[in-house]
């Protein structure tokens, strides 16, 4: 598989603080879904803000395709909160992206229905936005984003703040949008089960300043089943890695 | 339909208690022109022709000044929240002329635009300028900024972008709480404005109260109270369908 997405020696400081995140290299294979874990606070939601063009870094290169096509943006963000513009209808909501990339209104509308039928809420294009429930509104956060075609998704935690049945939809929904897509993911989350239930590849951020502590591979079969020795395992493993690096860290 | 009923019969009370203060003797009717002799006060005013031309000369220096003040204030206040250096280059120019009340602009308003419709409409926009500046900078200030990022995110990163999808979006229900208060404050400058001399309501009320002619006097207060109520009444329509994305 190709590399699409390449970093090299990044480091990310707040103003003259010490650095949240220094020397951090890794790698994304195009089509890959790479989940990042690490605890609170450690800098996952940063790498993602530098990734899309939110925050400057303070070091370091990251390679990847920039130059937005017709139609097209290279990345593209689903927030923790899903952050539609409330004024505007669902509709609008999921074209918003698309404004600005040469489309015509009316290949705009085109794109965002269709988008909007890929998360299976087609018929809610004229709704307000208060008018959705909170999975609903995550549903449109992700269509947002997918309108675009981007060649890297990048979520920050999307489903936290979902009841688990509403988030255990959602993520089945991520994973077929996956496959028909073929996006790159690149996935925050504080929930290791859910990063072994989507992510081919699960890293483990830690320390101070942050790097990758682990690189977990996850060669469970798809569909996966969280029932399974295997499953709870590779959950184990994970937390292990987890612990000990948030115990390194405090000193102990 | 409760509460339309209470506010007939309190309004129905109110009239009554005006009727009879000055009919038994309370107060003289010239002090406080009983409502009854308001209708024949009104159709005198109406056949002289003086009510028809009055009214039309004041919504014209009102629609006027209001857009125009409305339209810089608003534009104004904008672009100081908008801005940083523009804020901090013009805090100390706001601080001096905001304090500023509306009547001791008509000696600047003569001397600039003579006795004139120009002179009134200027006192008009100052009227309601400062409502609208400082409605528009709060409401252009508390813009959510997790949408302002969002914007960033999806490539609308200048600043006419970020000012057409997010920011007037954003503020528009301060700024049309801003100029709902203009509506009413402009009213109140369209007398002030006609005081020295341009003709309208403002000056037909000053003649008729320079004549103790006091049930005239309240014929056009009541007519501005009833113009001040259409175009609030129409205001708040056209408000309700700008921001019917709302709970």
């Amino acid at each position: 598989m190709a590399t699409l997405v390449d970093i090299k020696d990044l480091a990310i400081a707040y103003g003259k603080a010490p650095p949240v995140l220094a020397g951090f290299t890794a790698a994304l294979e195009r089509g890959s879904f790479t989940a990042v874990v690490g605890p609170s606070g450690v800098g996952k939601s940063t790498l993602l803000r530098v990734l899309a063009g939110l925050t400057a870094p303070a070091a370091g290169t990251v390679d990847m395709p920039m130059q937005p096509e017709k139609g097209r943006r290279p990345v593209a963000l689903v927030f923790q909160e899903a952050r539609l513009l409330p004024w505007r209808r669902v509709l609008e909501n999921v074209s918003f992206g698309l404004e600005g990339t040469g489309l015509s209104k009316v290949e705009r509308t085109a794109r965002a229905q269709e988008t909007l039928d890929l998360v299976g809420l087609g018929q809610m294009g004229g709704r307000w936005p208060h008018q959705l429930s909170g999975g609903q509104r995550q549903r449109i956060n992700l269509a947002r984003a997918l309108s675009v075609r981007p060649d890297l998704l990048l979520l920050d935690e999307p489903f936290s703040a979902l009841d688990a049945i509403t988030r255990q939809s959602l993520q089945d929904e991520l994973l077929r949008l996956w496959h028909e897509t073929r996006t790159t993911m690149l996935f925050v989350t504080h929930d290791l089960d859910e990063a072994v239930y989507l992510a081919d590849r699960v890293v483990l951020l830690g320390g101070k300043p942050a790097g990758i502590v682990r690189d977990f591979p996850v060669d469970l079969a798809r569909p996966r089943e969280r029932d399974t020795v295997n499953f709870s395992d590779a959950v184990r493993e994970i937390r292990a890695a987890l612990s000990e690096s948030v115990n390194d860290g405090a000193g102990i | 339909m409760h509460r339309t009923l209470l506010a007939a019969l309190g309004l129905i009370a109110f009239l009554l208690l005006w009727e009879a203060a000055p009919r038994f003797g309370f107060v003289s009717p010239l002090f406080v022109p009983p409502p009854s002799g308001l209708p024949a006060a009104f159709l005198r005013e109406i056949q002289a022709g003086y009510w028809v031309s009055a009214v039309l000369a004041s919504l014209r220096h009102y629609a006027l000044g209001l857009a125009l003040g409305t339209g810089l204030g608003v534009a104004l206040g904008i672009a100081t929240a908008l801005y940083d250096g523009l804020d901090a280059a013009l805090s100390w120019v706001i601080r001096l002329l905001r304090p500023v009340p509306g009547l001791a602009w008509v000696p600047f308003a003569i001397v600039w635009f003579g006795i004139s419709e120009t002179a009134a409409t200027f006192i008009i926009i100052i009227g309601v300028f400062w409502i609208n500046f400082y409605a528009a900078y709060g409401a252009a200030k508390a813009v959510d900024k997790d949408l302002l990022e969002v914007a960033d995110a999806f490539g609308h990163r200048g600043t006419l972008a970020k000012l057409f999808k997010i920011v007037l979006p954003g503020s528009t229900a301060g700024i049309l709480a801003g100029a709902r208060t203009g509506l009413g404050q402009a009213w109140m400058a369209v007398v002030a404005a006609e005081l020295f001399g341009v003709p309208g309501l403002g000056q037909r009320m000053m003649q008729a109260s320079s004549l103790l002619a006091t049930e005239v006097v309240v014929v056009y207060m009541i007519t501005i109270a009833a113009l001040y109520g259409l175009t609030d009444t129409l205001f708040v329509q056209l408000r309700d369908r700008l921001l019917r994305w709302q709970r």
